[in-house]
């Protein structure tokens, strides 16, 4: 068993914890989308690894973990995995603020795909707290980067 | 070294695929219920995730149940006395009410309410979904608790058991907006319905008449109807009520009694025709 075949389940593993960690509501709402940082610097890093399949996994079980009916997380997740790695490569020569604008305008789609299913299915009104995360994983966005870029360099993953 | 190439099926149509599965599973799952027995599994499957998640507050408050201080205790300690003292001298009151009633009772023919069973049980995640209020706490399929179970704190009812895993459960809040309960009011008996609003501290009271005998201040408790929650417990006041009469109904708002955004210890009941009974094997927390 070598670790660095499993360091990007372990990334996604430790996105999902930070996403359910209980926090006081007055932080809760600020709290940034870890779950789609990190799946979207793997898709940009090593688009061939993760891509759809894994996002709807993973949509899946923040699904479970969230409690929302089975699909509505993955539905959001898999949309925004594939704008991000069908165009992959011209994300990748973009400045580091360029691409955290882009992921703040995904992170906002993505809020407003899970907010339009669950008006579906009940009559949930929107309040625009609810799109606090889109600054917040805005601002994440180039520590992430940073971060996992080092992860995958130490690790030579590919 | 990868191909820059990938295998398999192209990414447009792993995506038609990944959003038609998607789209199939929240109508299979929100309109006809299909996944309930899985999702116990599923459940089950994903609570290493959440234990470890509410690891950091349970150190934090264990660590400040430590560090707090010999004056803090001692203050604790007293005001634990005198609520207990007054407590056990409510209880003789009650001891001697009881028994008339259960005797009142017996003389109209009316069967007397059974005692019902009870857990204590811990809090252990709060939902950061916003579109839903729920909680997870740490007794599930093992301690015996079912689907529809009613869910108290110290004050009021909390709300109902709506999924259970083998060691946990997810508890619905009154105040979710899916949520719908049935209640008396305690001054004059007039039967209503309070559905949820999705905020913590509110409660909607829909379909009122406009000449519904209702105050500012009302006490609110369950009725028992719809045999979901045990009569009698306790669940809202009264808050605010306009009486457009440019409107069909009243508008009524109310306050769940218990206070939903800072619950910590819970309570679990089995009445007596409840489909599972309490475990009490798996349980030292159990009170009777």
């Amino acid at each position: 068993m070598k670790l660095r075949n499993y360091i990007i389940l372990l990334s996604i593993i430790i996105a999902l914890i930070l996403q359910i960690v209980p926090m006081p509501l007055t932080v809760d709402q600020f709290r940034p989308d870890w779950v789609l940082l990190v799946l979207s610097y793997w898709a940009l890093a090593l688009p061939t690894r993760v891509n759809v399949g894994v996002a709807f996994i993973v949509g899946l079980v923040l699904d479970i973990l969230m409690g929302t009916s089975l699909g509505v997380h993955s539905f959001a997740l898999c949309i925004n995995i594939f704008i991000l790695v069908s165009n992959y490569q011209r994300l990748r020569n973009y400045s580091l603020w360029q691409q955290s604008f882009i992921i703040g305008t995904l992170a906002a789609l993505y809020h407003l795909v899970v907010f339009w299913l669950q008006h579906l299915q009940t009559d949930v009104s929107f309040l625009f707290n609810y799109l606090w995360p889109v600054l917040t994983t805005m601002l994440m966005w180039p520590w992430i980067f940073a971060l996992l870029r080092k992860v995958r360099r130490q690790f030579r993953i590919t | 070294m990868n191909t820059m190439f990938t295998r398999g099926p192209s990414i447009v149509s792993r995506l038609a695929l990944a959003l038609v599965v998607s789209v199939v599973l929240i109508f299979v799952d929100h309109k006809y219920d299909g996944f309930a027995s899985v999702k116990v599994y599923l459940n089950s499957l994903v609570s290493p995730l959440q234990y470890i998640a509410s690891l950091p507050g349970q150190i934090l408050s264990s660590s400040a149940e430590k560090f707090s201080t010999h004056k803090k205790l001692l203050e604790d300690n007293e005001h634990l006395t005198l609520q207990a003292l007054s407590m056990s001298e409510k209880l003789q009151q009650f001891e001697l009410l009881k028994a008339e009633n259960d005797r009142l009772r017996t003389l109209l023919g009316s069967p007397i309410s059974a005692p019902v069973q009870k857990m204590v049980t811990e809090l252990m995640a709060v939902d950061n979904n916003p579109f839903s209020l729920q909680i997870i706490v740490d007794k599930g399929a093992i301690n015996g608790v079912y689907e529809g179970q009613t869910v108290l704190d110290d004050k009021g009812i909390v709300g109902q058991i709506m999924e259970v895993g083998s060691t946990n459960s997810r508890v619905l809040l009154l105040a979710d907006i899916t949520h719908a309960i049935p209640l008396r009011n305690a001054r004059n008996n007039v039967q209503l319905i309070a559905n949820g609003s999705g905020q913590f501290n509110e409660l909607i009271l829909e379909h009122v008449a406009h000449s519904a005998d209702i105050q500012v201040g009302d006490l609110l408790v369950s009725s028992g109807l719809g045999n979901i929650f045990p009569e009698g417990y306790p669940t809202a006041t009264i808050t605010s009520i306009v009486r457009d009469e440019s409107r069909p109904f009243a508008q009524v708002t109310a306050t769940p009694i218990a206070q939903l955004d800072r619950l910590r210890y819970l309570l679990l009941l089995w009445p007596d025709d409840a489909p599972t009974q309490p475990n009490l094997q798996q349980t030292d927390q159990s009170v009777n």
